[in-house]
C-alpha cells in the first residue's frame, strides 16, 4: 500500500497520502545468539498511533529501543523524516545531531515515571526542563507553559514544585507526559505508559493521552501487553512473536478477526469481568 | 639574589613530587590552559593532606612552583586559619620558598572560596581546591553523559537548578559555586567562591587554575578570558550586597563575613580578605568597631 512512497526518500509534500514520518526496514537486534527482534520493517505516518503488541520477552522494547535511538541495531535502518535533514537514517547522523533531533523531536514515555524524571528537582522543573534544553532563557514565559501544561494533564498547579516523589504514581506519570510533550515533539515513544497503575488510574491517564494525542495529531509508536490499551490508543497494531512480527493491520481488523494463532491466542487470553 | 650553597639540589625533586608526576600535571596544566574551562583529566596522587582540604590546589602549586617564587594561601579570604598556615607552611618547606600575606607580593596565590579583593596583575597565579569540578553533577550523575553534554555543549539541564532557585526563592538564590559559561563554550563551576567574586574570574590580567584532587581534574581560565555568569532573562545574575560596611576598616565594597561575638546576639561584620582589611585599617581607615580585639589576630606568623 506504500509502494509509491517507497519510491521517494524525501519527505515531499503536497502528496495525497503523507510521506513517512519513520520508516523502519529489516530491523533485527540480537544480543549475541540471542535474538531481540528479527526483520521489522513498517512505516509510520504523522498523527498515527502504531500499537506494538506481544507477551513479554516477545522482542517489544528491544524493538522500541533500537527505533528510538537508545540501542544500534544489528542489521537494518531505521529512517525519520527530522526537520533539518529530511528522511535519514537516525543511526547514520553523528551523535550531537541525533541527541540533538531526539531532544527536539521526540518524546519518550517511560513505564517507570522515575526512569523519566529528575526525581530531584521539582516537577514544575521537569516539565520545564525540555524548553530550556531547546534554548529558553527566560523563566517566566516556561513557568506560564509549565503551569498550562500542568493543567492539560489535569494536574494541581499548586504542586509545581513539590517534588516528584510526593506525588502518587498516576500523578507522576502526568507529569512525564507533559514533559514530553511540552516542547512540541512530532514522535512520541510509549513504553508500557499505563503499567503499573491501578484501573481506574489506567482508565484516566488513557483517555487523557488518546485526548492530547488526538489534539495534537501527534505520531505515537506505544508498546504494550494490554490489549484494552491497545484497542483505546492505537490505530494500526504491530504484533509480535519470538522477535518476529507475526502479524500487523488496523487495529480493530487485528483484535477482531486475528489471523495468526499467536494473534488469535493473545485475543482469547483477554481476561473477561 | 646570590647562590646558596646547595643550589643544585633545590631543582631536583622539589617541591614534594618527584619529576614525572609534576611533568604530568604540568602538561595537564597546558591542556586545560588551551581548552578554557575544559576539565583535563589528570593522575592524581596521594597527598599528606586527606582529600577535601585542597589535594588538588597543592599538586597544582607543587608542579608550577620554582625556588623564586613568592607563595601566599588563603582560606575563605584569611590567610591565618589552620589550613592556610599548614598548607603555607608545607610549601615554605618542601619548596623552599618565600611565603607573604601580601597579595601584590605573592606570585602564587593558593585560594579556597575567594578570589582576593586585591586586583591581581600578570604574572600571579591563582590556585583554586576544588571539591566537585563538575557543574552538572548535582543534576546528573553520570559520568558519561556529562562528558557528552560537555562536548555536545548541550547546557540546558544547568539552568534547571536555577530554576529550581528561582521556583522557590523568587529570585537565583544560589551563592556559592555559581555556574559560569567560559568564551561561550564550556560550562565551568567556579569551585565554591561566592558568587560575589565571579564578576573578577572575566578579564582577569592572572593565570586561574582550578584543581580537584579527589576528582582527578584540572581545569583553568587563561588571563583575559571571558566569564559569563548563567542567569535567565528575566532574573539577571546579581552579587551579594550587605547593609553594612566592614567594622574594622569602613570597606564598602568588600565581600563581609558575619561574626557572632557572644551570645547576646552581638556581631560585626568584617572582610573575609584579611590581608585587604589590615592594609586598610594600616593605610588610616576605620570601621565602626575599629580597634576591636580580633584585629589584634592578623598578624599571626606564618
Amino acid at each position: 500500500m506504500d509502494a509509491d512512497v517507497m519510491t521517494r526518500p524525501q519527505a515531499a509534500s503536497g502528496m495525497t497520502q503523507a510521506a513517512p514520518l519513520l520508516r523502519v526496514t529489516d530491523l533485527t537486534k540480537s544480543y549475541g545468539h540471542v535474538v531481540g527482534c528479527r526483520n521489522v520493517s513498517f512505516e509510520l505516518r504523522p498523527g498515527e498511533v502504531l500499537g506494538i503488541v506481544g507477551e513479554s520477552g516477545s522482542g517489544k522494547t528491544t524493538l522500541l529501543n533500537a527505533i528510538s535511538g537508545k540501542l544500534p541495531p544489528s542489521a537494518g535502518k531505521v529512517e525519520f523524516d527530522t526537520s533539518r535533514f529530511g528522511l535519514t537514517d537516525i543511526y547514520g547522523l553523528n551523535e550531537p545531531d541525533r541527541r540533538r533531533m531526539q531532544r527536539e523531536e521526540w518524546g519518550f514515555v517511560h513505564q517507570n515515571p522515575r526512569d523519566g524524571l529528575r526525581m530531584r528537582v521539582s516537577g514544575g522543573a521537569n516539565v520545564a526542563e525540555p524548553l530550556m534544553n531547546l534554548g529558553n532563557r527566560h523563566y517566566g514565559q516556561m513557568r506560564a507553559a509549565t503551569i498550562e501544561w500542568l493543567e492539560r494533564v489535569e494536574l494541581d498547579t499548586r504542586r509545581i514544585d513539590d517534588k516528584p516523589r510526593n506525588f502518587s504514581g498516576g500523578m507522576q506519570q502526568r507529569i512525564q507526559v507533559a514533559r514530553n510533550l511540552i516542547h512540541g515533539p512530532r514522535l512520541v515513544f510509549m513504553d508500557e505508559p499505563t503499567g503499573g497503575l491501578d484501573v481506574s488510574v489506567q482508565a484516566r491517564l488513557l483517555d487523557l493521552l488518546r485526548e492530547l494525542v488526538r489534539d495534537l495529531g501527534l505520531a505515537v509508536i506505544i508498546v504494550t501487553h494490554d490489549m484494552a490499551v491497545a484497542r483505546l490508543m492505537a490505530d494500526r497494531l504491530i504484533v509480535m512473536k519470538n522477535g518476529f512480527v507475526v502479524e500487523t493491520g488496523l487495529t480493530d481488523q487485528v483484535l477482531d478477526d486475528p489471523q495468526h494463532p499467536y494473534s488469535q491466542l493473545l485475543v482469547s487470553s483477554v481476561l473477561q469481568i | 639574589m646570590t647562590a646558596r650553597p646547595n643550589e643544585p639540589e633545590r631543582y631536583y625533586n622539589y617541591a614534594y613530587l618527584d619529576e614525572q608526576t609534576k611533568r604530568m600535571i604540568r602538561r595537564a596544566i597546558l591542556k586545560a590552559l588551551a581548552i578554557p574551562g575544559y576539565q583535563a583529566p589528570f593522575g592524581s596522587r596521594e597527598m599528606p593532606v586527606p582529600y577535601g582540604w585542597g589535594t588538588g590546589g597543592i599538586q597544582l602549586t607543587a608542579a608550577i612552583i620554582g625556588p623564586d617564587d613568592v607563595y601566599k594561601c588563603i582560606d575563605q579570604g584569611a590567610d591565618d586559619t589552620t589550613n592556610a598556615v599548614s598548607i603555607r607552611r608545607f610549601f615554605a618547606q618542601v619548596a623552599d620558598v618565600a611565603t607573604t600575606e601580601e597579595t601584590g607580593e605573592a606570585t602564587i596565590i593558593q585560594t579556597r572560596h575567594r578570589i582576593p579583593e586585591k586586583g591581581l596583575t600578570e604574572g600571579q597565579v591563582l590556585v583554586f581546591q576544588v571539591p566537585q569540578p563538575e557543574p552538572l553533577r548535582g543534576l546528573e550523575a553520570r559520568e558519561t553523559e556529562t562528558r557528552a553534554m560537555h562536548a555536545y555543549e548541550e547546557y540546558g539541564l544547568q539552568y534547571v537548578s536555577l530554576y529550581e532557585s528561582v521556583a522557590a526563592h523568587g529570585y537565583i538564590a544560589s551563592t556559592v559555586g555559581y555556574p559560569t559559561m567560559i568564551e561561550e563554550r564550556y560550562l565551568m563551576s567556579p569551585s565554591p567562591i561566592p558568587k560575589f567574586d565571579n564578576p573578577k574570574l572575566g578579564q582577569n590580567p592572572a593565570i586561574l587554575l582550578f584543581g580537584a584532587g579527589r576528582e582527578k581534574r584540572i581545569y583553568a581560565v587563561p588571563p583575559y578570558t571571558n566569564v559569563r555568569s548563567l542567569d535567565f532573562e528575566d532574573h539577571p545574575f546579581e552579587t551579594q550586597t550587605w547593609e553594612e560596611d566592614c567594622a574594622l576598616c569602613g570597606a564598602q565594597e568588600s565581600y563581609l563575613d558575619e561574626v557572632v561575638l557572644d551570645d547576646s546576639g552581638e556581631r560585626m561584620f568584617v572582610c573575609s580578605d584579611s590581608n585587604f582589611c589590615a592594609e586598610r585599617r594600616a593605610a588610616g581607615h576605620a570601621g565602626p568597631m575599629a580597634g576591636h580585639q580580633l584585629a589584634a589576630l592578623d598578624k599571626e606568623p606564618a
